[in-house]
């Protein structure tokens, strides 16, 4: 659709701004330039868009040579959507649609065909901008405005799409609006786009491919996970980043490190285990790093506050999550910023232990009932109904802990909790065999990301070396604690 | 339809201000000596005074509407009029020249100052264009409006400059300065409307490029005018429209800056509309005011340039005042 051929370009002959570039794309792609600001991303789009004389190289659409359009011909093929500007002057909503079929008007009368109406009436009615039709331009808002353009470009029916920062100034819910219906015009209608964006995580997340410039040259070209690369993107852009994945679609994200992030020096101890009528409570000064299984806050985040909350027995809510969020927030803290757990187990049987080696500390909390144990491997016996009794473990580590180490922590803590519950013959009692659990364990590891940095945390990992020692030490003494208060044993 | 009301109504006021014009002056005539000769006199002051008198003011009047429009919507600027680009200080230095250098043609003979204004105008015009062609290859429009101020103002100079010697011819330098239709006849309405239906054709032809280019150069191209060819057009066919007014009526003011504005408040922005109304409204303010310039305190008539401004701006502001309150 579009071939570019070792351009060279700029605004003035002596120094271009851009350097050979060459790329192809393909019908029906959406094609996303970034790069820092002053790289050259709108001047490409002005040499490819014919607005600047190429000095070297040559632009090719369909296969022929840009400059061998006439201006209405060139218009046909390619819509160019530049950054929004302010007018002295302006047309209606609809007149400014009805530009767009300019190029396809000719002679001195040229009338309006049912064609140029239909291409009016439908981009209006895509960009949803028919309820503005008769309105002054000027009096819309930027968003609107920018629709209005869109709709304009969408009536140009051009097989290809050159966009400008086309969400500048716009609000997410405008800025998905306008990609999602780019993104639908491609995949419905195969146009071709190629935009300039400022936000990587947009261009990451709407376009098949992604080509990053730096000084007027292509620095990385490809796929958003081939080109959005963290070192990459900082060489760049001489910023420190982080790359994550998005969380729900399967797309990098650019996060930005702020330089002045500073935190208070946190240590959780022993000391900070509170243990109140209702909840066991712990409430660092810093959010920890806290990867889980809670009911309240489960998975990777950032959390301060740390509940084991104690319920009755026959503790029957049809939403539990939503009591919980209730309850921590009756209780006076923030739910957003709240891990929370639920077990029958009374809070004053929670077993704290602490241990340090070699300057790295952890604290373990470990709350264990047992009606309820269940051998993993034994499992499909029984019926999948819940009973009461569970096992709740917060391991909190003092030191920096790599994802890596965070989910390395979590299978050194299971395999402890799982030979404790051998070496106190916890049984299952419908397989008849020892028990690995409960059938509602949450486990939390939560790390205070200050201190010594630690890779890894297997088994035999200087860190991995107290969790496994804490939990199984801890879940031991609480598992004895259970059975006293059974009376199973003295 | 709105948009055939809107003609209706111009025109329905251009031709009640015809027919004022006509009939109103010293001497009364009714309309009806248009077609019923009886009275010679009548007849004779109607066709070799008023209808000449009153086509050309419609005629300046509609050239210079036209050209601000044009000039309005090309270079996206509202205070663009006809005299941006420097062309009437051309064809007012030229004029202004003749008179004071008693210059006269026995080849020309009455028309030695219309001939040199349009002489004037078009040098001037591409003195403008060439100069800001060196500055900035692809002329742009800030370029071509501080051109025409630099170019205007030079010129500007040299006409108060022959002002400041000048003895006897001062008062005529100044009546011409401030414009009017008086006493010019049919030969210079048969003079410039060749010039003006030229330069009003080549300006029409590009309505639809006006309205894309009044979103700049840059979009305009992408929607697939010859933004170059255009701009040529435009440029060229107004200078012919302001070139031929100036010549024959002096630089009369407001026109061509205000009436275009009360036809984008009163009808529309749309170019392909906007230039033919603006074309109707222009020759009916244009012979209104010269209605009343020669009647206000007949017999001693006033430049019409002082009746377009005494009259237009307060019309204007209200209609600017009116408008500006309904849309809040």
């Amino acid at each position: 659709m579009l071939q570019l051929n070792d351009v060279v370009g700029g605004y003035d002959d002596a120094h271009p701004v851009i350097k050979n570039v060459t790329f192809t794309i393909d019908k029906g792609k959406m094609i996303g330039i970034l790069g820092p600001n002053g790289c050259g991303k709108s001047t490409l789009l002005k040499l490819i868009s014919g607005i600047l004389p190429l000095q070297n190289g040559s632009v090719r659409i369909d296969h022929k040579v840009a400059q061998s359009y006439s201006s209405r011909e060139l218009a046909r093929k390619m819509a160019v959507l530049p950054q929004l500007h302010n007018h002295s002057f302006s047309h209606t909503v609809r007149e400014t649609v009805a530009l767009g079929r300019y190029p396809y008007q000719q002679g001195i009368f040229s009338s309006w065909s049912q064609e140029d109406e239909n291409a009016v009436v439908e981009s209006m009615r895509q960009t949803g901008i028919e309820k503005y039709a008769t309105e002054d331009i000027t009096y819309l808002s930027g968003g609107e405005q920018q629709r209005t353009f869109v709709a304009q470009a969408l009536a140009q029916k051009s097989a290809l799409l050159l966009l400008d920062e086309p969400t500048n100034h716009l609000d997410i819910e405008h800025q998905k609006q306008l990609m999602d219906l780019i993104q639908f015009e491609v995949k419905t209608h195969g146009l071709t786009v190629l935009s300039v964006f400022h936000d990587m995580n947009l261009a990451a997340l709407y376009c098949d491919e992604l080509i990053l410039l730096e000084a007027g040259h292509i620095v990385a070209q490809g796929e958003p996970h081939e080109v959005l690369k963290e070192k990459q993107v900082e060489k760049v852009y001489h910023t420190k980043i982080a790359r994550i994945s998005h969380p729900v679609i399967p797309k990098p994200q650019i996060s930005l490190l702020p330089s002045s992030y500073s935190q208070k020096a946190t240590v959780v101890s022993a000391q900070h285990i509170n243990i109140l009528s209702d909840y066991v409570l712990v409430q660092t000064p810093e959010p920890l790093k806290v990867v889980s299984s809670s009911l309240h806050n489960a998975g990777i985040g950032w959390y301060d506050t740390f509940m084991n909350r104690t319920v009755d027995e026959y503790y029957m809510c049809a939403d539990a999550h939503e009591e919980m969020e209730r309850y921590i927030q009756l209780a006076g803290f923030i739910p957003s910023k709240t891990v929370a757990m639920m077990t029958a187990v009374a809070v004053k049987h929670a077993i704290i232990k602490e241990y340090e080696e070699d300057g790295l500390s952890i604290v373990v909390v470990v709350t264990a009932g047992v009606g309820n144990a269940v051998d993993a491997s034994k499992s499909y016996l029984r019926q999948p109904l819940w009973h009461i009794g569970t096992i709740n473990i917060w391991v909190f580590i003092n030191a920096i802990l790599t994802d890596e180490s965070l989910l390395q922590a979590m299978m050194t803590a299971t395999e402890a909790k799982v030979k404790a519950m051998a070496d106190e013959k916890i049984m299952d009692t419908i397989a008849q065999t020892i028990a690995t659990g409960t059938s509602t364990d949450s486990l939390l590891i939560a790390a205070t990301q200050q201190g010594e940095m630690q890779q890894y945390a297997g088994t035999v990992t200087k860190v991995g070396r107290l969790i496994g020692r804490g939990v199984y030490e801890a879940t031991v003494e609480a598992l004895r604690d259970y059975k006293r208060a059974k009376g199973m044993i003295e | 339809m709105t948009m055939t009301r809107n003609y209706i109504l111009s025109l329905v006021a251009l031709l009640i201000s015809i027919a004022l014009g006509v009939s109103i002056g010293a001497v009364m005539i009714p309309i009806s000596a248009l077609w019923d000769a009886s009275n010679e006199s009548s007849t004779n002051i109607l066709w070799s005074i008023r209808i000449p008198r009153v086509l050309l003011a419609g005629l300046v009047g509609a050239a210079l509407a036209l050209a601000g429009a044009a000039f309005q919507g090309l270079l996206k600027n509202p205070l663009a009029d006809p005299y941006t680009l420097g062309v009437s200080s051309g064809a007012s230095l030229a004029a202004v020249a003749t008179i004071y250098f008693g210059f006269s043609s026995s080849i020309f003979g009455l028309f030695t100052l219309p001939f040199f204004g349009m002489i004037g105008a078009g040098v001037s015009l591409i003195i403008v264009l060439a100069f800001a062609k060196l500055v900035d290859r692809s002329m742009k429009m800030e370029t071509l409006i501080l051109t025409g101020i630099i170019v205007s103002s030079f010129l500007g100079s040299m006409i108060s400059l022959m002002i400041a010697l000048s003895g006897d011819e001062i008062r005529q330098i100044i009546t011409w300065l401030m414009g009017s239709v008086s006493m010019r006849g049919w030969p210079y309405v048969k003079m410039i409307w060749p010039f003006i239906t030229l330069g009003g054709i080549l300006i029409w032809l590009n309505r639809r490029e006006l309205n894309a280019m009044l979103f700049g150069e840059e979009r305009a191209k992408y929607l697939g005018v010859n933004v170059k060819k255009s701009k040529w057009m435009i440029l060229i066919g107004g200078a012919m429209l302001t070139g031929a007014a100036v010549s024959v009526s002096g630089t009369i003011a407001f026109v061509g800056l205000v009436v275009p504005h009360m036809t984008r408040m009163l009808f529309t922005t749309d170019h392909r509309h906007l230039l033919l109304l603006s074309v109707l409204n222009g020759a009916t303010l244009l012979i209104i005011c010269d209605i009343i310039s020669r009647t206000i305190i007949a017999p001693t008539e006033l430049p019409i340039g002082v009746i377009t401004s005494f009259i237009g701006a307060p019309v204007f502001a209200y209609i600017f005042f009116k408008q500006r309150r309904k849309k809040g």
